[in-house]
């Protein structure tokens, strides 16, 4: 990757603009398997309670906190001997059992912040709790290690307008449904100069959009059976995204909903049945296109909840939380640490791994670059993937 | 210096500055400050404020705006139907709620949208809107449209007031405590969720309060609630902490009320709000060191004057970084400003509203719904591949008024909600499609009445990005003007 990028920057100093889309071909040329390897995002928009989704139903503490909204013992789709899935995740346990889904407990960041804003910024740039950064973690990575031009765009975002760790430089394209993408691009036309800011954004969204209908333009006939309606259909976009040649290096989801202050059970048992409907799903129809083992599953949101119920039946804001990674190529297991419900700060989670280390793990393990530069900083790898 | 010297002074400073104040605002300067003040400025009315100065085209702007609105309240806006009475509903009852909340949802919308179209202050809306954005409630979670839209009344009534009697009354607003869990906030069991937002999204910003005054500050609003039968505020005795609280350094035995008192005496409070309006009306953020010193004044300016909005904007709008060369074309069009100012612009001939209230949520920006409580982010956000190119499709239709019914009808099944419509809603959206009256010679007519100044000096914030062909007929130079990424800029 290194001497490409220092050719890539040598012809910028060129001045030779229109060979530097050549340049990024010998970097893809060098290291042809990094972007063919997808990653797949999925964002828990509100802050999904982690101590409700991987229950410490082994520990008396937890039903103390949460007299009112623990989940059960007997009702727990039990992992091991201490932590169990919410039972509406109990589509999952196939993937569980196939040894394709890894648990990352604890997972959270130095001087947790509370606000959903902020926090979330925080994981979309990977800065550190009390550093200020405009750029995506994925916009860096990809900046630094260019995605292949002819793949349609470098990410795609599905369900949700914000473009999240792909802010700030990156080809992102977000959208709805593709058919009516296609419908609606031949209204974009790549032309004229940036004059401010405004206009260079508008004017690269057009070049995008000029660019990604240019490359999704088949309409995969899954045999695949999705979900209808609500996040079945951000399931069933993504995966027509992900069946089109030209390939994308990223699509990111979202579900949105978890901020449950009041009244939790109903609704986040509802959201996490869309969430196991959604990845078994997504599973079936990766198998289908045959990129099961050369896609990688994450979830994540901006924190965990409170360890203790709040008075409305629900969960306020909170630091350290559990995900899910998942992949054809995942090491299925337990990783991090179970929550330690007897040491809590301001009743809070202490978390045991950074989220950054997750981010490592997919830029050193899953596309074989550099992590350090693009997340400001060192951080270990997980063992979560088969060789 | 001796005095008389001084006086000399003195009276050329004053002979300079009132020069300055005196000489007419070119036309680009009138565009701008209408554009960015109201939606869409026509000829005619760029053509009366290019003969004004800066400062009375801001006076005669701040001078007598509306702070009610004159369209008519929907018709169930004295009727508090208590959201959540499911228990022991039959399914058909349920259904029938839900229909029933939805339609008022469409109703409310229509009715702010008619009265953006109408209104003959359009800052009082633009504010209006601008509060809605800051003190942020959704009726995806309060539900009841009769709160949303007291709530509405009350922003439009102190969108150029006073900030301080806003906060108060926004804070005690029975949507926003439905919206912020206010009423489940209670001794003994705080619920912070407010007292957060409070601070960092209402008043001080990130990064000026710790979590500890946030704590703090919850067991303060402890109390405040609302009737559930008649959605009313109401204060709880019982559930309020009175023992002693610190905020922010200050102790005492606060309520929230008292509370909101010290947020108000902090100056990171008039900071924080005059960036907001300087990314609404100015630019992204202050170029220099010289615009960062006129936002301080700004800021130095509303909070002396005991947070009169009215004192931000003037200073505001005759600040030199408002005309700024450099700043033209700075801000991206809300869905808002683009449904809304191009309707006004062509003084589109509208019946019911309805197709327009789709327009403006397919784009983005959902009324009575923000997406969050940060409200909408704004700026480069509103555009994305999505949403770019439905701001193209709407305006290609509006153009060929005659495809819409059929184009738009099969996309509202795409719209959120759309689908509860039902067969009636569907005949009734074609019938408001069928309704809108777009003749853009007739607008052409204005234009060489008014000014005689070409189209896109009018329709475009800066040069068009794409250069424009000569000898273009008339409807394709509006098409070309309205596609151009420079339309969706002000």
């Amino acid at each position: 990757m290194k001497p490409a990028m220092q050719r890539r920057d040598f012809l910028k100093l060129l001045g030779a603009g229109a060979l530097v889309s050549a340049a990024h071909g010998v970097a893809y040329a060098q290291s042809p398997g990094a972007y063919r390897n997808l990653l797949v995002l999925i964002e828990l928009k509100g802050g999904n309670d982690g101590l409700n989704t991987v229950v410490p139903y082994a520990d008396p503490a937890y039903y103390g906190l949460r007299p009112r909204i623990a989940i059960r013992r007997e009702d727990v789709a039990q992992l091991d001997e201490r932590a169990g899935l919410h039972p509406a995740l109990a589509p999952m346990l196939a993937l569980w059992q196939a040894r394709e889904l890894a648990v990352v407990q604890g997972l959270g960041y130095p001087k947790p912040n509370l606000s959903h804003f902020r926090s979330i910024e925080i994981w979309d740039t990977a800065s550190a709790s009390e550093q200020y950064l405009s750029e995506g973690w994925l916009a860096r990575a990809f900046a630094a290690n260019p995605v292949p031009r002819s793949f349609a765009a470098d990410g795609v975002i599905v369900g949700s307008q914000e473009l999240g760790p792909l802010a700030g430089g990156a080809r992102a394209i977000a959208l709805t449904n593709t058919e009516q993408f296609l419908r609606q691009a031949r209204l974009a036309a790549p032309a004229g100069q940036s004059r401010n800011n405004a206009l260079g954004h508008i004017l690269k969204v057009e070049a995008d959009i000029v660019q990604a209908a240019g490359s999704l333009n088949e309409n995969y006939a899954f045999r695949t059976e999705f979900q209808k309606g609500g996040f079945g259909d951000v399931v069933r976009t993504a995966a027509q995204v992900i069946a089109n040649r030209a390939g994308v290096a990223v699509v990111r989801l979202t579900l949105n909903g978890f901020d449950t202050h009041q009244n939790q059970p109903g609704p986040q048992a509802n959201l996490l049945k869309q969430l196991a409907d959604g990845l078994v799903t997504l599973k079936t129809a990766l198998v289908e296109l045959g990129r099961w083992d050369s896609t990688l599953i994450a979830t994540y949101a901006e924190f965990g909840r409170r360890a203790a119920e709040n008075n409305s039946n629900g969960t306020d804001h909170g630091t350290a939380n559990a995900h899910f990674v998942l992949g054809g190529k995942v090491k299925g297991g337990l990783y991090g640490q179970a929550p330690q419900l007897g040491r809590l700060e301001n009743g809070n989670l202490g978390f045991a791994v950074d989220f950054r280390s997750v981010y490592a793990t997919v830029l050193e393990k899953w596309w074989g670059v550099n992590s350090s530069n693009s997340l400001g900083g060192r951080f270990g790898t997980l063992e979560l993937l088969r060789a | 210096m001796n005095s008389g010297r001084r006086i000399a002074a003195a009276l050329l400073l004053a002979f300079v500055t009132g020069a300055v104040q005196a000489a007419a605002m070119d036309f680009e300067e009138a565009r701008l400050l209408l554009n960015r003040t109201g939606f869409g400025a026509t000829p005619q009315e760029i053509a009366v404020f290019a003969r004004l100065s800066r400062g009375d085209a801001v006076e005669k702007l701040l001078r007598g705006t509306n702070s009610v609105a004159r369209t008519p309240a929907p018709e169930w806006a004295g009727d508090y139907v208590r959201p959540g009475r499911m228990r022991g509903a039959s399914e058909e009852e349920r259904k029938a709620m839900q229909r029933q909340q939805f339609e008022r949802a469409v109703e409310l919308r229509g009715w702010w949208l008619a009265e953006m179209l109408a209104t003959p202050t359009p800052l009082t809306e633009r504010m209006t809107l601008f509060w809605h954005g800051h003190f942020a409630s959704s009726l995806q979670k309060v539900k009841a449209s009769k709160l949303m839209y007291q709530q509405n009344l009350l922003l439009r009534r102190h969108a150029l007031g006073n900030f301080g009697e806003l906060l108060h009354a926004v804070a005690k607003d029975p949507a926003m405590i439905v919206y912020l869990d206010a009423a489940t906030n209670r001794r003994g069991q705080p619920n912070e969720n407010f007292a957060r937002e409070v601070m960092e999204l209402f008043t001080l910003g990130e990064g000026n309060y710790s979590e500890q005054d946030i704590r703090e500050a919850a067991r303060a609003y402890t109390g405040w609630s609302i009737e559930p039968e008649t959605g009313e505020f109401r204060w709880r005795p019982f559930a309020h902490d009175n023992e002693p609280k610190t905020v922010l350094g200050q102790s005492g035995n606060f309520d929230g009320d008292g509370v909101l008192d010290i947020l108000l005496g902090q100056p990171a409070t008039a900071q924080f709000i005059a960036a907001k309006l300087w990314r609404e009306f100015v630019s992204p953020e202050p170029r220099n060191a010289e615009e960062r010193r006129e936002l301080a004044r700004i800021a130095k300016r509303f909070r002396d004057s005991g947070y009169e909005v009215k004192a931000a904007l003037r200073e505001l709008l005759l600040s030199s970084a408002f005309y700024a060369p450099e700043n033209r074309a700075a801000l991206v069009k809300s869905p808002v400003d683009l449904v809304v100012g191009t309707l006004r612009q062509f003084e589109v001939g509208v019946g019911d509203p309805l197709p327009f209230t789709l327009a403006v949520t397919q784009l983005g920006q959902n009324l009575f719904a923000p997406p969050n409580v940060k409200g909408w982010p704004g700026g480069d956000a509103w555009i994305n591949s999505t949403t770019l190119l439905a701001r193209k499709q709407f305006l290609e239709r509006l153009l060929h008024m005659s495809d819409m019914t059929n184009m738009r009808m099969n996309d509202l099944g795409k719209v959120p909600g759309a689908g509860r419509m039902g067969m009636e809603g569907r005949e009734r959206f074609a019938r408001a499609v069928a309704d809108v009256r777009m003749d853009s010679s007739a607008w052409f007519g204005r234009l060489q009445t008014a000014t005689g100044a070409a189209p896109q000096r009018i329709l475009l914030a800066g040069e068009p990005a794409s250069p424009l062909p000569g000898g273009m007929p008339e409807r394709e130079l509006l098409r070309a003007l309205l596609l151009d990424p420079m339309y969706q800029l002000k």
